[in-house]
């Protein structure tokens, strides 16, 4: 009972991590319908970033927020350049200019910073959290720096003019421009406000599983089945996506299938989604017009 | 070598005819020339290898394999539309059947190829199967996660017996025929040539007829299709196994011909290279397969010679180079200037 327990708890922590890049996901979907193949490349840029201003001498949290700055800059940067020009071509070419910049991110990354995997430090102390045997200070951390980004964006998106800008420029693009909204810098703001919930998930997650330039690709992979789970078109299910495909991993990791085959549970969960309800738990179903 | 036929049998085609007249007036028609180049293209295929090094033999075998890969993939994302991340999982599973049947088994090397190519067609179809409630980006995805996943599975601690986990397995793919005048690398070369023209036959002849036309019209209006009576749900799933059965073939040579194979060589990265071979090639055209071939193979080794430190990331600018400015790839470029040639 208690491993269970503590498998659970440790499910939501990496759920939290799961949640934030299905977010960033579907921060990206709502507005252009296109599945950002390279969010975690661009998270894990962001997070050697981060770690750069460590080693230069900052404080954690001044390098935080300056990260922060960084990859709302570089969303807003990639938009702009890279998706902008083909924006409206067929499906095929955005993907593989997706897997291009992944690719190009990836490279890069491991051409600054070498291959070598690095440690990075939690700003969350180093024992468990109370004397508690189930949950650890940092993974508690990661779950309350979660949920309190998930509030911050809901508030973000709910209560500020700029957020309803980016609502309506992401439901009704024709209509938002005729009432003035600038679509086009929406869009990009999206962008921007999905590197920051990446970088964020990244170095929440760095301490865990060591930073290198292949990290992201198994979260990669758990955010699309969270975000699809939830919903594509749904922050708020995406959210609870990644919870739940962070605990159903642990827990089958531990009883079912075996640490070893941990990322098979994503493809599954990916498969049977897609299969079983392609709309996700919480989506609305999509009716195309003949 | 192939890189350069083409364009310079195009050349013959204009110049036959005089300046002035329109070229159907004298001299052969064009499908002819298209044949006799195809035809001069063999003869230099056939000769090369006796011409160059044992190196160079293996790695025009590897281009040739990967231009069936590539033939493959471009029936499915060029001519069907539907777009594959996961092509290098269905180039392990070839390769692995080869391989175990080749070394638990003890079947002769060319018993393997027919066994994986079936195995890889079944596959491809089942994947098929719930990939046709998907479009776009949701396959992308689901075929995304399929080539993340596939290195696992082949290193997973169960299969181990079969697998030879994260080790791989060392095959041998036995001796040349005795009496024939080759050496071992050159036999092969062979081998590999002939399935490939056999597969490109067999692909053009499939592409060219009914079923071709039903599968460019399910890419190009799906609706329009399904109300002119194909059975949309079929020919998609159907293609997706044809498509991953000319992979599953290329893996198996691929796996035959490094008698090795090992989970790592299947990485995620694979499945980019295909795509990139697909893309630069040119997605909707056959002899885009052997161009595309010719620049993975190629490419990341002059790559390597410029910048050490990131090969990938030139793969990476070639990529949206090619899609920004050349979209249809090199296959269109080689139409481009055969045409401006043919007018002049």
């Amino acid at each position: 009972m208690q491993a269970l327990l503590h498998q659970i708890f440790s499910g939501l922590a990496n759920g939290g991590i799961y949640a934030s890049i299905a977010l960033a996901l579907v921060m990206i979907y709502r507005s252009t319908h296109h599945v950002n193949f390279a969010q975690g490349e661009m998270a894990m840029f962001s997070t050697y970033i981060a770690w750069t201003l460590i080693q230069v001498g900052f404080p954690y949290w001044m390098a935080f927020a300056l990260t922060l700055v960084f990859a709302f800059v570089s969303g807003v940067l990639i938009e702009r350049i890279v998706v902008r020009p083909v924006e409206d071509k067929p499906i095929l070419v955005v993907v593989i200019v997706f897997i291009g910049l992944l690719v190009i991110v990836n490279s890069i990354a491991g051409w600054l910073f070498d291959y070598t995997p690095k440690t990075f430090p939690s700003p969350f102390p180093d024992r468990p959290w109370y004397g508690s045997r189930y949950i650890s200070a940092h993974e508690l951390g990661m779950i309350v720096v979660t949920l309190c980004m998930l509030a911050l964006i809901f508030t973000f998106f709910r209560f500020t003019p700029l957020g309803l800008a980016m609502r309506a420029a992401a439901q009704n693009p024709i209509s938002s421009r005729l009432v003035g909204i600038r679509v086009g810098w929406m869009l990009a703001f999206g962008w921007g406000l999905a590197g920051v919930i990446g970088a964020v998930a990244g170095m929440m997650t760095a301490p865990i599983v060591y930073l290198d330039p292949n990290m992201m690709a198994g979260i990669l992979l758990y955010g699309f089945a969270g975000a699809l789970m939830g919903g594509i078109e749904n922050p708020v299910g995406a959210a609870v996506g990644g919870f739940l495909v962070g605990v159903l991993e642990n827990v089958a990791g531990a009883y079912v299938v075996g640490t070893e085959l941990k990322l098979s549970v994503a493809l599954a969960i990916i498969i049977a989604v897609l299969v079983v309800k392609p709309s996700g738990l919480f989506g609305k179903r999509l009716v195309t017009r003949v | 070598m192939a890189l350069a036929t083409p364009p310079a049998t195009a050349t013959p085609a204009s110049s036959a005819s005089p300046p002035g007249t329109r070229k159907s007036g004298t001299g052969l028609p064009p499908v002819a020339w298209r044949a006799l180049a195809t035809a001069l293209l063999l003869v230099a295929a056939c000769a090369l290898p006796f011409a160059i090094s044992n190196y160079l033999v293996f790695q025009l075998t590897l281009v040739i394999i990967y231009a069936i890969a590539l033939l493959g993939l471009n029936i499915l994302a060029g001519f069907n539309g539907q777009i594959s991340l996961g092509h290098g999982a269905f180039f392990a599973v070839g390769a692995y059947t080869a391989a175990i049947l080749l070394d638990k088994a003890g079947m002769p090397f060319w018993a393997t190829i027919p066994i994986a190519a079936a195995i890889c067609l079944v596959a491809g179809f089942l994947f098929g199967i719930p990939a046709l409630r998907l479009e776009g980006h949701y396959l992308a995805l689901a075929t995304f996660s399929l080539a993340i996943v596939v290195p696992q599975l082949l290193k997973f601690r169960g299969l181990e017996h079969w697998t030879g986990g994260v080790q791989g397995l060392v095959i041998d793919r036995g001796d040349v025929p005795a009496g024939l005048p080759l050496n071992n690398d050159q036999w092969f070369y062979f081998v590999c040539l002939a399935i490939a023209v056999v597969m490109f036959v067999l692909g053009a002849n499939l592409l060219r007829g009914r079923i071709g036309r039903a599968i460019v019209a399910i890419r190009d209006h799906p609706i329009a299709a399904a109300s002119m009576g194909i059975d949309t749900a079929r020919y998609k799933a159907m293609t997706f196994g044809i498509s991953a059965m000319y992979t599953g073939i290329a893996g198996a040579l691929s796996a035959l011909l490094a008698q090795f194979v090992s989970p790592d060589s299947f990485s995620f990265f694979l499945s980019i290279s295909l795509l990139v071979g697909a893309v630069v090639g040119g997605v909707a055209s056959i002899w885009g397969a052997v161009f595309g071939a010719f620049f993975i193979v190629y490419v990341p080794n002059w790559a390597d010679q410029l910048t050490k430190a990131a090969p990938w990331a030139i793969y990476g600018l070639v990529l949206l180079g090619f899609m920004y400015a050349m979209p249809q790839g090199l296959a269109g470029l080689m139409r481009l200037i055969g045409k401006r040639l043919a007018r002049r």
